[in-house]
């Protein structure tokens, strides 16, 4: 069958669900395969999206209804995470939530069932938001076999409960996404990177500083002594940032291969044995004093910790800091000390979650124990 | 339409939960006179009305876990409330249950100016939170037009939106935490002051969940800083489509105004004599666009969109020297409401959102039902966000008025859907919009709706009935749409 037919995806995928509900069968399902380390070990058959579906990139291509002036696009979710980029590219507009694709060939739906966002969170204007800020809706496939359409392709939209935005992160635990509309934005008209050299301490107090004030700050990174700060925005509003904040400009050169690999988590920093910890603080909370060498993004607060730390040493006073901490990238997950990928949850919102597992994913098939062991 | 229902004898599970409030409760916190219960019969959609059993109002966290525990144990139904400002009855009291005010928990918590965050009780108003951040040189940004009474909780409750939603987002995007509990009573925290929580964002399921799922406590807020200058332009049309193209081009060139408002031809003259604005009251459609940030960069971008919005025909552009100029420009389109209530004995605001690309069309289509339904219908809408505010002009007093402007509206909210957009931008569905659910959703979603409440509210008391319709009531509705277009029965209670 030539070009590819949403509804067709759909149903084979319905079908395959719904006998893997049928026998018990475990599903690990999978989009470009990029991002397998993350969460807790994968298990069952693997599913592989694309493959259901036998389309070309193009002919995914074809099927992306997307209008520059209306801000939203809307793709199907096996369509390669690069082609979206490109298409948004060409017409001088991006993600604002700077998906990180760690490696060659993700696609937009695993992009969003992992929720990550890059170095622009947490910026100043209108370009703050995590991934969830930016999905508008959603369609899935639940392991009940049911395709499902929340939200909508419109920038408001408060009719029925949001669950297309509680798809973004949720690692494919409650059924396949297949479809995403997204709101996007314009590439700023100018974008400059300032670096200075500082610890630890005086990178937050400045990155704080900046927060509460009317800069066109776009992201933010300690590491090592240098404090890089990215600026973007009209031009007036950046060289006026500039000429106050001061410090030595990177040529765009070498800047935005830069930021690309801090998104990307290609930077040296990221090449280690060491397992890597994400800890997601409350921005002004100080530095965490934790052994091991850090990197810090989003204005503080989102901080990567290389630790051969006890997990709990990390969680517990991460905890106490009012954040949590992730096992982002632990080599060997086979290890029965291993700790779980993510911060256990409190009894009350377990229950809330087992009961709405229950709902999509009935016979609990579906990316079993990726979030948590009890889902 | 639902009208005033009689006073019915409390039912032995009432009676029992009464008496077991009374002995928690004084007399001041629970309210059972008729005179102290009326003011609490409606919220801002005053077609629906419903005197309440009684009225809770407690003072702080623990009481209103009190009194939920005590509903809770005798299957008592529940209705949270704010200021009850809200546009779609999702604050209309219950037959058979009480209203929980949160309107005395009004106090602030904190403000923290370096992690930009206030962290307040539910009955804080919107408006005050942005008083209190002002000198840290920080506000919160959504600005509901409801914003001087509205409270926090019912924001987060409906998701509020306002002017400056394009640049600044929804209530959505500016709530980090939410403090809530649970029908039986128990603490549970949504989100977090990390910029992210672990696990399911269920906080993105609370935040316009219409008192549904949970009542809320305590809210920590986003702010943001405050911007050195605000201009607005101000640039009228031929025709509305023009306008339309207008701020479709102002997006293509990159632009995110800090708000992008329309208004109409009818609502220029619904509001002009009330606001004296200086409307174009010969233009087609005006739009108000605003830029804000530094001087050098409002300067800018004030350059930029003249540049655009001449292009795309306006016939006249005029940029507000002055922040009393400024204001004067907004006072019209914020004034819409107050205008709209003067001109007819009453109105009926609607809130369907579409594609923008398709303003033009939607605008005629409406033009062509002031007529189906003999009705006058001004429009004022988010132009930026494509979320329509036509205000149907109707009177309240004779019933054939009201029946064609409920009529009228299901019609507007029916070609919000065929346009690729939904029934709701930003008022919620409450017991407004259930029918026009049926129209968004298909029986599938609409059960996976109910197993979120039921995840959250196993027990099905808290304010049941609101935002999403029972499915037979969905197949019966589309089956009498089958038979003609009216509705019959339509005095039918709606649930």
């Amino acid at each position: 069958m030539a070009g590819f037919h949403l509804q067709a995806y759909e149903s084979a995928l319905a079908e395959r669900l719904i006998a893997a509900t049928a026998n018990h069968e475990p599903l690990c399902l999978r989009g470009g395969g990029t991002k397998d380390f993350y969460g807790n070990a994968p298990r069952g058959t693997v599913l592989d999206l694309p493959a259901l579906t036998n389309a070309t990139p193009a002919e995914l291509l074809a099927a992306v209804e997307y209008e520059p002036s209306e801000l939203v696009v809307t793709a199907p979710a096996v369509l390669p995470l690069a082609v979206l980029e490109a298409l948004l590219a060409a017409q001088g507009q991006m993600l604002a939530f700077e998906p990180p694709r760690f490696a060659v060939g993700g696609t937009v739906g695993g992009c969003v069932a992992a929720g990550l966002a890059g170095p622009r969170r947490r910026s100043a204007g209108p370009m703050h938001g995590g991934l969830r800020d930016f999905v508008l809706g959603a369609r899935l496939v639940d392991g009940r076999g049911r395709a499902l359409a929340f939200g909508g392709r419109v920038m408001k939209n408060v009719a029925g409960y949001d669950l297309s935005r509680v798809l973004a992160g949720s690692l494919g635990v409650l059924g396949a996404i297949t479809e995403v509309s997204l709101k996007v934005l314009p590439v700023p008209f100018e974008e400059t990177t300032l670096v200075q050299e500082c610890t630890e301490e005086e990178g937050l107090a400045l990155v704080n500083g900046w927060a509460g004030q009317p800069l066109p700050v776009s992201a933010t990174a300690w590491e090592h002594g240098k404090l890089r700060l990215r600026l973007s925005g009209a031009i007036a509003a950046v060289s006026a940032a500039v000429a106050r904040l001061g410090g030595e400009r990177l040529p765009d050169a070498v800047a935005a291969p830069w930021w690309d690999a801090l998104r990307d988590q290609q930077l040296p920093y990221f090449s280690s044995n060491a397992p890597l910890w994400r800890l997601a603080l409350p921005p002004a909370a100080p530095p965490v004093g934790l052994d091991g060498p850090q990197l810090i993004e989003w204005s503080g607060a989102q901080r990567w910790l290389k630790s051969l730390l006890p997990a709990s040493v990390v969680r517990e006073h991460v905890t106490t800091l009012g954040g949590h901490a992730t096992a982002f990238r632990v080599h060997d997950r086979s290890d029965a000390s291993t700790p779980d990928a993510f911060t256990p949850l409190a009894p009350a919102l377990l229950a809330i979650h087992r009961r709405l597992k229950a709902e999509f994913d009935p016979a609990g098939v579906l990316n079993p124990g990726r979030l948590y062991p009890e889902l | 339409m639902t009208a005033s229902q009689p006073v019915i004898a409390p039912t032995a599970a009432l009676a029992t939960c009464l008496a077991a409030l009374r002995a928690r409760f004084t007399s001041s916190q629970l309210l059972v006179a008729e005179e102290d219960t009326r003011p609490y019969e409606c919220d801002g959609l005053t077609l629906h009305r419903q005197l309440p059993r009684a009225v809770l109002l407690p003072g702080n966290e623990a009481e209103v876990a009190a009194a939920l525990s005590i509903c809770a144990k005798h299957g008592v139904p529940v209705v949270p409330r704010g200021a009850g400002t809200g546009l779609s009855g999702g604050a209309t009291p219950h037959t058979e249950g009480v209203v929980l005010s949160l309107a005395r928990l009004n106090s602030f918590i904190g403000i923290d100016a370096v992690a930009c965050t206030a962290t307040v009780q539910p009955g804080v108003r919107n408006l005050s939170i942005s008083e209190a951040a002002a000198p840290y040189g920080l506000y919160y940004a959504p600005d509901p037009s409801s914003q001087v009474a509205c409270t926090i909780g019912g924001n987060v409750a409906e998701n509020s939106g306002g002017v400056h939603c394009l640049k600044y987002g929804l209530t959505l995007h500016n709530v980090l935490r939410v403090r809530a509990l649970t029908m039986e009573g128990e603490v549970v925290e949504f989100g977090g002051l990390a910029p992210d929580a672990p696990g399911l964002d269920l906080l993105a399921l609370v935040i316009g969940s219409e008192g549904m799922l949970a009542v809320i406590t305590e809210v920590t807020v986003r702010l943001v800083p405050v911007p050195q200058l605000a201009r607005c332009l101000m640039a009228s049309f031929a025709t509305v489509t023009a306008a339309g193209d207008a701020v479709a081009a102002l997006i293509a060139a990159g632009l995110i105004p800090a708000g992008l408002e329309m208004i109409d031809q009818a609502g220029i003259r619904l509001v002009e004599p009330f606001a004296h604005a200086g409307y174009d009251m010969n233009a087609a459609a005006v739009l108000l666009c605003e830029a804000d940030g530094t001087a050098t960069e409002v300067a800018e971008d004030i350059e930029r969109m003249s540049v655009v919005l001449r292009a795309a025909g306006a016939t006249r552009v005029q940029v507000s020297s002055s922040e009393q100029e400024r204001l004067r420009f907004w006072a019209g389109r914020k004034n819409a409401f107050p205008a709209a209530g003067r001109a007819a004995p009453a109105y009926y605001c609607m809130d369907g959102t579409i594609p923008r690309k398709h303003l033009g069309a939607m605008l005629t289509a409406i033009q062509g039902m002031e007529q189906e339904f003999g009705l006058s219908c001004p429009n004022v809408f988010h132009a930026g966000d494509g979320n329509l505010h036509p205000l149907i002009l109707f009177d309240d007093g004779d019933p054939d008025s009201v029946q064609r402007a409920e009529a009228f509206g299901a019609a507007i909210l029916e070609a919000s859907v065929r346009f690729g957009g939904t029934i709701t931008g930003e008022h919620g569905v409450g017991l407004e919009k259930l029918d026009a659910m049926c129209a968004q959703f298909g029986m599938a979603e609409l059960g996976v709706f109910h197993a979120v409440k039921h995840a959250f509210d196993p027990t099905g008391l808290l304010n049941p009935g609101k935002a999403v319709p029972q499915l037979h009531r969905c197949a019966e509705l589309g089956g009498m749409r089958v038979r003609a277009g009216q509705l019959p029965f339509a005095d039918l209670p709606r649930f």
